[in-house]
């Protein structure tokens, strides 16, 4: 166990800033996830965490302690890159005991520490069986054990799961937060696949050239995004944005979109008049023949239980998720209404989020 | 007419059967994607109609002609792989008309100019003809690479998981843009992928693979909604189908000779527990942003179904299940339908 501080951290190669000030924490046994697109500054930021770069600026410490300076060797981390690296000449037992072995400890202990380590991921029956035979998820469930076998403090993960179909990328998700669970590890995840973030983390963190965009739990980053730029990262669509060129006063519930009012969570702040965007999640828009908020649908895409319905509105597309039972005509003009309590405010120009009772928790559920 | 066929082929390597008995056609204009998972004799299925492996048995029609006999470039098709390759000290309008210079067509530069910026145009590139390819962000160079085969006019296009090395958010956006792309060019477009969304939202038929066979072929609602069996119901959908035995649901409750239910989320109803049914708890709630998984008990098996945000479950809820219209397979897995099977290749 062991808590991680990352405080104003920042790195520069040459002239390329890849890490501008980044601060947050990992509390002790939380699975912590670092979710951005490529060239988003995480890949390195872990690697700072581990050792393997210098921090150009700002502290790395953990449980406390000062390690910003310290070689990788005396962190007490364990990095796991793609998990499938394993020794092919060796079991499966000297594969997970290596660490071990390579740290001089004793036999007794090695066996000990191996066997146990083995139970934990359901493999001991495998232990004398060479890598080269084995199934793939038992393959990186070996490679996990070398990783988990010296009990370190804390656990990286730079897109352990990247190469899988997708198929067996979700069974593993699901086996490595259960690992998580019963050793009370640290774990910091680097990935780009939001459904990884969102089905293993306790906390997520955003980041966007460099900078941190949002810290919270899965849930709050969702409904809850501070930036577009999060908006439009998580979410499968992404969350629509309906351009509104408006004043804003503190009280408002309600804004005109091509001169319809649309109900809104109350808006907290005053703003002068400038161009606003209206967020809203493809799940929390429906049709409705009355409403006068109209658009013309341009696509549909089919998903089994659910269909994907593209609207074309004056203010921009908006994406609506609806049973695929319901039929939907290319062409065709809707009314479109949009669920009130959770719709996001936007200010377009720097791309953050109004204060609202949404956004201030005011909403439960 | 069939623009591409395949007539009873196999191909073997060494002791393994890649591809076994392989009959497909598919139409002109038409966007047919075989779904499977790795091993599925998926990619040497595309690699026999571009002429890169021989048929131990069978033969390739394209166009009306048999080409089992010609090398690859005689047969009229374009080929995008997995991992874009594209010359590095070329520019994009460069290597978008690479293909058109080859010795053995002898395109116009005038030609080559006008192809060219068309569709650069058709795939939102026409900005960066003048960058050279290595100063391309991931996405852009894979359009790039989809872009060279474009250029050309092929009978087919043949390609092999193009998007499957670029991160979700670009995957999703190229998803909307080929099948766009697709259907304004009408072009022939044979598409290998295991992954079930891009065959879903793309394909005007999906044909899933398994083991070197073709084991169903319909559009994406015939596959989704009336699997030929128990394999091709759990390639789709998220969350993937329950698929339980049936004494669970009571032998009163289906059909004679059904042995395993398959339930989907629009097969189950959750209702409170003093209604009639049989009862489930609500095991966790899975929140995954715009899919929340519940995951119930029943007795002592899973299901995991997408939350109803109008119904908010927790864990520990008990919850009282109705079924509606599910589907039922037999022992060796073939679904028992009053509607008949359809579908089967």
């Amino acid at each position: 166990m062991a808590e991680i501080k990352v405080e104003t951290v920042a790195k520069t190669f040459g002239t390329f800033a890849a890490v501008k000030g980044v601060t947050f924490t990992v509390d002790h046994g939380s699975f912590f996830v670092i979710l951005g697109p490529s060239g988003c500054g995480k890949t390195t930021t872990l690697r700072m965490i581990a050792g393997l770069e210098l921090p150009t600026s700002g502290r790395i410490l953990l449980d406390g302690e000062d390690v910003t300076a310290l070689r990788a060797s005396a962190r007490d981390i364990a990095f796991v890159f793609q998990l499938f690296a394993l020794y092919p000449h060796m079991n499966v037992r000297q594969n997970i005991g290596f660490p071990l072995r390579c740290q001089n400890y004793p036999r007794a202990e090695i066996r000990q520490s191996v066997e146990e380590t083995a139970r934990l991921l359901k493999i001991d029956h495998l232990l004398e069986r060479r890598v080269g035979g084995l199934s793939g998820g038992d393959r990186q469930r070996v490679a996990l054990g070398r990783a988990i076998v010296r009990r370190p403090k804390a656990f990286l993960m730079d897109e352990p799961l990247g190469a899988l179909d997708s198929e067996f990328r979700r069974l593993m998700c699901g086996e490595l937060r259960e690992l998580h669970d019963r050793i009370d590890a640290t774990t910091v995840y680097i990935t780009h696949d939001q459904l990884e973030a969102m089905a293993m983390a306790d906390r997520i963190v955003i980041m966007n050239q460099g900078r941190v965009e949002q810290i919270g739990t899965p849930q709050e980053i969702y409904d809850r995004p501070r930036t577009m730029f999060v908006a439009d990262f998580i979410g499968a669509p992404p969350m629509s944005f309906l351009g509104v060129q408006t004043a804003l006063r503190r009280g408002d519930r309600n804004i005109r979109i091509d001169g319809v009012p649309v109900e809104m969570p109350e808006v907290f702040e005053d703003r002068a008049e400038g161009m606003f965007a209206l967020g809203v999640r493809p799940e929390n828009v429906s049709f409705a023949d009355a409403s006068q908020l109209r658009g013309r649908v341009i696509g549909a895409e089919y998903l089994g239980t659910t269909q994907i319905v593209t609207v074309v509105t004056a203010n921009g597309q908006v994406k609506a998720r609806l049973p695929s039972g319901k039929a939907v005509r290319v062409g065709e003009t809707v009314g479109l209404t949009l669920r009130p309590d959770r719709l996001s405010l936007f200010d377009a120009t720097s791309g953050q989020a109004l204060l609202s009772t949404l956004y201030e928790g005011g909403y439960r559920g | 007419m069939a623009e591409v066929a395949l007539i009873d082929v196999s191909k073997s390597y060494g002791t393994v059967e890649a591809v076994h008995g392989l009959s497909l056609s598919i139409a002109d204009g038409e966007f047919l994607v075989l779904l499977g998972p790795t091993g599925a004799g998926k990619t040497t299925t595309l690699r026999l109609i571009a002429g890169l492996e021989r048929p131990d048995r069978g033969n390739v029609v394209i166009q009306g002609r048999v080409v089992t006999d010609e090398v690859p470039a005689e047969r009229d098709v374009a080929f995008v792989f997995q991992q874009y390759s594209l010359y590095p000290h070329l520019t994009v309008y460069d290597n978008l008309a690479f293909p058109l210079r080859s010795p053995a067509r002898r395109v116009d530069e005038k030609v080559i100019r006008r192809r060219v910026q068309q569709v650069s145009e058709l795939l939102h590139i026409e900005q960066k003809l003048g960058n050279r390819a290595t100063a391309l962000s991931g996405g852009e160079m894979q359009r790039v690479a989809i872009g060279r085969a474009l250029v050309r006019e092929p009978a087919v296009y043949l390609m092999d998981e193009p998007l499957s090395s670029l991160d979700a958010k670009l995957r999703a956006e190229l998803r909307l843009e080929l099948k766009r792309i697709q259907r304004e060019l009408g072009t022939t477009i044979l598409y290998v992928t295991h992954d079930q969304i891009e065959a879903m939202t793309m394909a005007d038929r999906i044909g899933v693979m398994h083991e070197g066979a073709l084991i169903q072929l319909g559009t994406p609602r015939e596959i989704y909604e009336r699997p030929n069996s128990a394999y091709v119901a759990s390639r789709l959908g998220t969350p993937a189908i329950n698929l339980i035995p049936a004494e669970l649901l009571g032998s009163d409750k289906v059909p004679p000779q059904v042995r395993t239910v398959g339930l989907r989320t629009e097969h189950i109803r959750i209702s409170s527990a003093d209604r009639p049914g049989p009862l489930a708890r609500v095991h966790w709630v899975e929140h995954l942003g715009d899919q929340n998984h519940v995951h119930l008990k029943l007795a002592t098996h899973s299901l995991v179904t997408l939350a109803d945000p109008a119904q908010p479950l927790k864990a520990g809820d008990q919850v009282s299940l109705e079924f509606a219209e599910p589907l039922y397979f037999d022992q060796a897995g073939n679904r028992i339908g009053t509607d008949g099977v359809g579908g089967r290749a």
